[in-house]
């Protein structure tokens, strides 16, 4: 250091450096300053040893506190289990109303329930279960086979026309293209779709529903409102699976289309199916 | 560098032999040295450079050096006083609050101030915040931040002279330091004194003392955040939670070498503040200022001197200033960084002067306003050293035209800024807190789907509607839906039919979530989005809140 630098005020020499005529005085450090400086290089390398740190050539060295966040996820999700298990117990020895019953126990439902939704129902029902044309709308209060947490929970164990379980919940639309004229077709649909809104040729109606008690009563019942013992569906209300209107229904008689649902009992286990069970029930059509 | 350092015995050492070698007599020097000859033959042909190695013994001062240590003497006087009355209020309110109790019914804490954190609640006496209205802190950091420009701008680093936690507690250790080790001189020379029975007592007490202090105040902290008597139980039995051990032994390791290794060194080197202040404060603002233009030029000797009929100032150089002075300056050598404004060196010199039988106030509070006045004056404009007899009036009074302060200096354009700010935002805080609301109501509209037509051709719409009972009781809150023609509502998990209006009970301070549905006729349903308002009614204190919702129906439905 030159000696040419010196403050003048404080006698003390200047790093030589100016700022705008600012200079910047070059008193020496505290000696505990200097110490911590050090302390925190020594902390530095400690650290490294005691987590991984260094790389070599395949992968970083251990830790001598044998630290790894992969352990630390795992350790978590083994505790998020362990908190869990009291419920999971609990719905396990329940049927799903009483767990419906139980605020705390259909809220955890709720909450499982929609999650392993997310994962494997949304593909066909929709991330908000709300359906779509041949994939039914799990919010509403129409329900062919059924709308109470059991019977939610028996479709989803085993399915619908799910030919592997056999269990499984069936029954089949005829294809009536061969068994009615053409003209017959026309009557029947326009006679069911007079049963929930205007229809443009009122002449169909009566012959419709002469054809209609001869060949749709046996499943959808005399007043043509369904018969969820057959999964058969209420053909008076708003609610249409596969369209509304003359010419959907027309389709659907000449030749139905009959959706699959699979059993989810064998890849979700139990507790889930309730929990799905459950959640559905609470999306608001639940009876 | 201290490696560099470590080195520097070793260079001197040689340099020191090289120099014994030259004292030896020339013929045993040739023998030894036979090239040196040479050099100094040639020396009167070579040019000599201005060359001097860097790291010569001459121009190197150290890299880092150690704190040199500070031994306060105990001061007496005005500010002494008012220094001990500051630590026993701010230090009773640190140790003290966490055991004050204020009723609040069965349903909350009776801890007057608490740090809820498990449950996300302040309680402040009759206050209690949630987390969403943590405003209120923000606007009382606010509020001390100005208030800091305010006693800044006014009376200087009052905040570091009187109020810091380091000046107290550093403040309270050195009271420990002076009755076990006795006062200045007494400490000084048992510093310097080797190692001894009386010395290792005297040590260990003092710093088992200054330990007490230390886990004391770091227990103190975690009573802020849970029920006071209860966790001293539990941190006395050991069966705390370990966050409260780990608080307690942090703050006692931070107080104990803070408040009792490191002191000043915190003051100089560590807080901002010091930096900071000198943009806060301008020409108006007091600071404790030794007045040279009646003190110089000071003498040991002050008599002798007008005896010689040398004119002489009132400072007599006695040294109280820089005895009692904390951060171990000399404020006679005018406004520092390391100054902390603690006016010990106050009442030092006042106590010195009324045994002189002088007017008190040679160190004083002063603007740099009056002092660069008077300095003008007693140095006739800077063109000479101060002249007593300028200052003086041959009866030894005081001339005219000296400036004197008195408190309407303090009060000034900027002063009256900060004060309105200050209390503009105190009131917002104050009139926000009278009127807010204790039942609020908030509504969240299902997006997916956003309606759902049932079997009737009705249309349904989704809420998650969240309840907030931000008062210590339970409360039943009716819950009614207004407008929406023939709308009516259904909760989940409710079992009741429904109806425009549900009767919820609420938990006390707590929220109630709900899970509405609304459902409206389709030949009631006018537009694609119609406004509708969820009404929350506390019959009982006849408090409400409403939230206008939006009902969505699908465009054909009409």
């Amino acid at each position: 250091m030159s000696s040419e630098h010196v403050d003048e005020i404080s006698g003390v020499t200047t790093t030589g450096h100016e700022w705008d005529g600012i200079t910047e005085l070059n008193n020496p450090l505290p000696r505990w300053w200097v110490i911590t400086f050090y302390v925190t290089i020594a902390w530095a390398l400690a650290y490294t040893i005691a987590y991984p740190a260094w790389p070599m050539l395949s992968s970083a060295t251990k830790g001598a506190l044998g630290f790894s966040s992969r352990n630390d996820v795992k350790n978590e999700m083994a505790a998020a289990e362990a908190a869990k298990a009291k419920y999971v117990a609990a719905i396990q020895s329940k049927t799903v109303s009483e767990i419906a019953a139980d605020d705390t126990l259909r809220e955890f439902a709720v909450a499982a329930g929609g999650a392993a939704f997310k994962v494997n129902c949304v593909q066909c029902h929709g991330s908000g279960a709300q359906g779509s044309t041949d994939f039914p709308n799990l919010n509403d209060d129409d329900w062919l086979w059924g709308g109470k947490t059991e019977q939610i929970q028996q479709t989803v164990t085993h399915g619908i026309r799910f030919a592997p379980d056999a269990d499984t919940r069936q029954s089949e639309m005829p294809a009536f293209a061969d068994v009615l004229k053409l003209d017959q077709i026309a009557q029947v649909s326009a006679f069911v779709a007079s049963l929930s809104g205007p229809v443009r040729d009122m002449s169909l109606i009566e012959p419709g529903a002469k054809v209609f008690a001869d060949n749709c009563a046996a499943c959808h019942g005399e007043n043509a409102k369904g018969n969820r013992d057959l999964g058969a569906p209420d053909l008076t209300d708003a609610i249409w699976l596969h369209g509304s209107g003359e010419a959907a229904i027309a389709s659907q008689v000449r030749d139905p289309k009959n959706g699959v649902m699979p059993a989810w009992v064998g890849r979700l286990g139990e507790t889930t199916v309730k929990e799905l069970a459950v959640y559905v029930h609470s999306l608001g059509g639940g009876e | 560098m201290p490696g560099l350092d470590l080195l520097l015995p070793i260079q001197f050492d040689l340099h020191q032999r090289a120099a014994r070698e030259r004292c030896k007599t020339a013929g045993e020097r040739r023998r030894r040295w036979p090239r040196l000859e040479i050099v100094v033959l040639d020396q009167a042909q070579v040019e000599r450079l201005d060359a001097e190695a860097v790291n010569s013994a001459k121009t190197r001062s150290p890299l880092y050096a150690a704190r040199k240590k500070i031994f306060p003497k105990r001061a007496s006087g005005r500010f002494r006083q008012f220094k001990w009355l500051v630590m026993a209020i701010t230090l009773g309110i640190y140790y003290l609050t966490p055991w004050l109790r204020w009723d609040r019914g069965p349903f909350a804490p009776d801890q007057a101030v608490l740090v809820d954190l498990a449950n996300h609640r302040f309680y402040f006496f009759f206050i209690e915040i949630w987390p969403q209205e943590f405003y209120y802190v923000a606007g009382l950091l606010m509020m001390a931040g100005v208030g800091l420009f305010l006693i800044t701008s006014t009376v200087g680093r009052a905040w570091c002279g009187y109020t810091c936690p380091q000046t107290v507690w550093v403040d309270l250790f050195l009271v420990v330091e002076r009755a076990i080790e006795g006062d200045r001189n007494a400490r000084m020379k048992l510093d310097g004194a080797p190692w001894s029975a009386r010395k290792l007592f005297l040590r260990i007490t003092k710093h088992a003392v200054w330990l007490v202090i230390a886990v004391a105040t770091g227990g103190a902290w975690i009573f802020y955040f849970a029920d006071a008597p209860k966790l001293l139980g539990e941190v006395v039995t050991g069966t705390a939670a370990a966050v409260a051990y780990i608080t307690i032994a942090v703050l006692t390791g931070t107080t104990y070498v803070f408040g009792g290794l490191m002191r000043e060194q915190v003051c100089t080197y560590m807080c901002p503040w010091p930096r900071i202040q000198a943009a806060m404060l301008d020409e108006n603002s007091l600071t404790v200022t030794y007045n040279d233009w009646r003190g110089e030029p000071r003498s040991r000797h002050a008599k002798k001197a007008s005896a010689a009929g040398q004119s002489v100032g009132d400072c007599v150089d006695c040294n109280a200033c820089v005895a009692v002075c904390p951060m171990g300056i000399d404020i006679r050598d005018g406004q520092q960084l390391e100054c902390i404004t603690c006016a010990l060196c106050i009442d030092a010199c006042d106590s010195v002067m009324d045994k002189l039988g002088r007017d008190r106030g040679l160190i004083s509070y002063a603007t740099l306003a009056d002092y660069n006045a008077n300095m003008a004056m007693a140095t006739s404009g800077g063109t000479g050293p101060v002249n007593p007899a300028v200052v003086r009036t041959p009866s030894g009074a005081f001339a005219d035209g000296l400036a004197h302060f008195h408190l309407g200096k303090i009060f000034r354009l900027r002063t009256y800024i900060y004060l309105g700010v200050w209390s503009a935002i105190g009131l917002a805080l104050v009139y926000s807190l009278l009127t807010r609301d204790r039942l609020e109501l908030n509504v969240l509209h299902d997006r997916n789907p956003q309606f759902v037509t049932l079997s009737d051709g009705s249309i349904r719409n989704g809420y998650t509607v969240k309840l907030l009972n931000m008062i210590p009781e339970p409360r039943t809150i009716e819950v009614t839906l207004e407008g929406l023609d023939g709308g009516e509502m259904s909760i989940v998990g409710i079992d009741q039919p429904a109806s425009r209006s549900f009767a919820i009970p609420v938990e006390p301070d707590r929220l109630k979530t709900l899970k509405i549905f609304v459902r409206q006729p389709a030949d009631q349903i006018r537009k694609p989005a119609q406004g509708f308002e969820f009404r929350i009614d506390d019959k009982a204190s006849s408090e409400t809140a409403e939230y206008t919702a939006i009902f969505n129906a699908p465009e054909n439905s009409r």
